[in-house]
């Protein structure tokens, strides 16, 4: 198609000055950094394209860029068409204000006129599941209805280019969906999307060019697959001993979601046939998950999970321990997950470590990163089957590669093993 | 903000970094004028929610206030007017609180208006106009007040009240003028907060809200018009009542002081502009 551009940026760069400003306005000498550097960019029109890289690569200043709410301090930018940004959901949201007004109001803000605001409204009210409350003020809204009526006029937007921070992980999952469908239907009519998220699945899906940004440079510049396995690459340091501390939050990605008052991981490593701890494994070969926990008080109905993700954070699979019934007193205690047969594919994958009773106790969402090598198996079709054509192998068996000479008034008669 | 070139064809925007004075942007104004008229609805909307008074208090402010100068200035003081006391101060304080609101307002808006900002593009002056636009609603009821009194006193405005509008309006222009400096300096330096309710106290008593002009002593005539409110509360009562004299000396000042505060406060406001969401 026309290879006509929507973006175009050449050396943007973005300096501040550091510093507290204001106590003496006459010093000059301040340290500077520069958020963005020598930025290069061009996005044809109605590309999907995805911004990557870590907190404080430069991201949302791009972002903030191109939507005009700060001025760069290098270079230029050219942008064909009308702008529509969603930095935040809920941007101008007044909680004084019923939904109603609310909705008005912050469509406005978007830059959408009232004569569409109007045309949308039950449209809107609907997609957030707010039609009880839409004349409250949304001081009194619970969160996840606010987050759903904000989202709702920014996903209602109907700019030539939109850009989208971080916005996505917001609300229950269930709303999650429905917003990134609702995304994916943008992106696909043609519409020049810009979208930074920290959610690779979410990145992969809705792009299909994206841009690595590095401490304000960009780093790799491409196709999203590509880029984003780089920058994937790039995230993860190799764990050394194959032991992984879990006491402190000191390793890289053991970000606890709850307190962990009662039951805390401590440690977790991965054991190779041999009983030794390991981070790589063949295809196929057997998987043990060696956990240390610390109980500190008395618990009953302890339920330990084992998930393994895939890097970019998709749920594979979960072994579950099962309830234990009895009550455990405080100690150090033990617990090996035996996976005999491995099914994952050659890849890098995540051990997410879940202990519960009745409420969560601790949640170690990276727990352990680890590597499947490609192996001898000796099925054939597990060995020629790509990691592109899925993460988990299954055994299988096909039978049959024939000539079907049959005429095609048979297939009506088919399938035979349904029914009673 | 910055450079910003559009035509409506293509809708080409070229994004640089900020050389000069790039303009108010009023043609974006234009763009998003739908965008003010709702931030003026919310800002008008918003003022009086969870208030047991409610808009009574715009009503209040004044009367209140006129009261305590009835007995402060007029019975105390011995300060007299041509015409009832009450009326006389009733009606030029409604204009103040319409001019000393809009200026306290507008010097907040902007730090006031900080969510917005730094998340999205809008013409940054429609923070700084919608509270000056929401006041006139404030004003509006005073001033029915005012009707109300000159009733109550038999009072019969003169033909030429119908130029009352003219120095409301030359009162909102002057606020703007001085909200568009505030309010970009309050971004940095929050000191602004803590000066403005003060200074607007003071101006007060320093302009002829609660007493006529003949009453200021002749050292003090020099500060008295130089004060670029004498001509607009002069002017304006001038129009309503018919007891002052317009002095073209004391107007011209007021024009003057209007116009220099409007185009200085576009410029500051426009070098300023670029940099609010970085700073604020």
């Amino acid at each position: 198609m026309s290879s006509e551009l929507a973006i175009e940026a050449h050396g943007l760069g973005k300096r501040y000055l550091l510093g507290e400003r204001g106590r003496s306005p006459l010093r000059r000498n301040r340290e500077e950094l520069w958020a963005l550097r020598d930025v290069e960019l061009q996005i044809e029109r109605g590309n999907a394209v995805g911004v990557v890289g870590h907190n404080g690569a430069g991201k949302t200043t791009l972002l903030k860029i191109l939507s005009r709410i700060t001025a760069p301090s290098t270079g230029e930018a050219r942008i064909k068409g009308h702008v529509g940004s969603l930095l935040e959901v809920g941007t101008g949201f007044h909680p004084e204000l019923s939904g109603r007004d609310n909705v008005y109001l912050n469509g406005a803000i978007l830059g959408m006129r009232r004569r569409e605001i109007k045309a949308k409204f039950d449209e809107i009210v609907a997609f957030a599941e707010v039609e009880r409350f839409i004349d409250t003020p949304v001081k009194r809204y619970s969160s996840g209805m606010y987050v759903r009526l904000a989202f709702a006029v920014a996903a209602h937007l109907e700019p030539d280019i939109l850009i989208v921070d971080e916005v996505l992980a917001v609300g229950d999952a269930s709303f999650q969906r429905k917003c990134l469908g609702k995304m994916g239907e943008v992106s696909h009519e043609g519409r020049t999307v810009v979208f930074v998220s920290h959610n690779m699945a979410a990145v992969r899906s809705l792009t299909s060019k994206a841009i690595w940004l590095d401490h304000g440079r960009v780093a790799a510049d491409g196709p999203t697959g590509d880029v984003v396995s780089e920058y994937l690459a790039s995230t993860i340091d190799e764990e050394v001993s194959g032991v992984v501390d879990l006491r402190e939050n000191a390793s890289r990605g053991t970000v606890r979601k709850f307190t962990a008052d009662r039951v805390r991981f401590t440690s977790v490593s991965l054991l190779d046939p041999d009983d030794r701890p390991a981070l790589a494994f063949g295809e196929g070969s057997p998987l043990r998950v060696d956990l240390r926990f610390d109980v500190r008080e008395p618990v009953r109905f302890l339920e330990l999970y084992v998930r393994v993700k895939s890097i970019e954070g998709q749920r594979l699979f979960a072994s579950y321990a099962g309830q234990v019934e009895s009550t455990i007193y405080p100690g150090r205690y033990r617990s090996i997950c035996e996976i005999p047969e491995n099914p994952l594919r050659p890849g890098r994958y995540v051990i997410e470590l879940v202990a519960r009773a009745a409420d969560p106790e601790d949640i170690v969402p990276t727990a352990v990163v680890f590597a499947v090598e490609a192996g001898h198996l000796e099925e054939e079709n597990l060995r020629y089957a790509t990691r592109a054509d899925g993460l988990i192998r299954v055994r299988s068996t096909w039978t049959g590669f024939e000539r079907d000479d049959s005429p095609a008034g048979a297939l009506e008669r088919e399938p035979r093993l349904v029914g009673p | 903000m910055a450079a910003a070139a559009t035509t409506e064809q293509d809708q080409t925007i070229v994004i640089r970094p900020p050389k000069g004075f790039a303009g108010l942007g009023l043609t974006d104004l234009w763009r998003f004028r739908e965008l003010l008229l709702f931030l003026t609805w919310r800002d008008i909307k918003v003022r009086y929610k969870q208030t047991l008074l409610g808009a009574a208090w715009a009503i209040l402010q004044p009367f209140l206030t006129m009261i305590v100068f009835t007995v402060v200035i007029n019975k105390i003081g011995r300060v007299h007017t041509p015409i009832p006391y009450p009326l006389f101060a009733l009606s030029t304080l409604a204009l103040w609180y319409y001019f000393s609101n809009s200026v306290s307002l507008t010097s907040a808006s902007l730090v006031g208006s900080s969510a917005l900002i730094t998340k999205v593009y809008f013409p940054r002056i429609s923070v700084v106009l919608s509270p000056i636009l929401a006041s006139l609603v404030d004003f509006c009821l005073a001033f029915c007040l005012v009707l109300g009194t000159m009733a109550y006193y038999g009072f019969a405005p003169p033909v030429h009240a119908l130029l009352v509008p003219l120095f409301v309006v030359l009162a909102g222009l002057m606020a703007l003028g001085l909200g568009l400096v505030l309010s970009a300096l309050n971004v940095s330096y929050r000191d602004i907060r803590y000066a403005v309710p003060f200074v607007l106290q003071l101006w007060l008593f320093a302009s002829p809200v609660g007493y006529p002009g003949s009453a200021i002593p002749e050292k003090y005539k020099l500060l008295y018009t130089l004060n670029p409110m004498t001509g607009v509360v002069e002017g304006y009562r001038w129009a309503l009542l018919g007891t002052d004299h317009v002095r073209p000396l004391h107007l011209g000042i007021s024009l003057g002081t209007a116009f220099v505060l409007l185009l200085g406060g576009a410029l500051y406001f426009s070098r300023a502009e670029r940099s609010f969401a970085d700073v604020v």
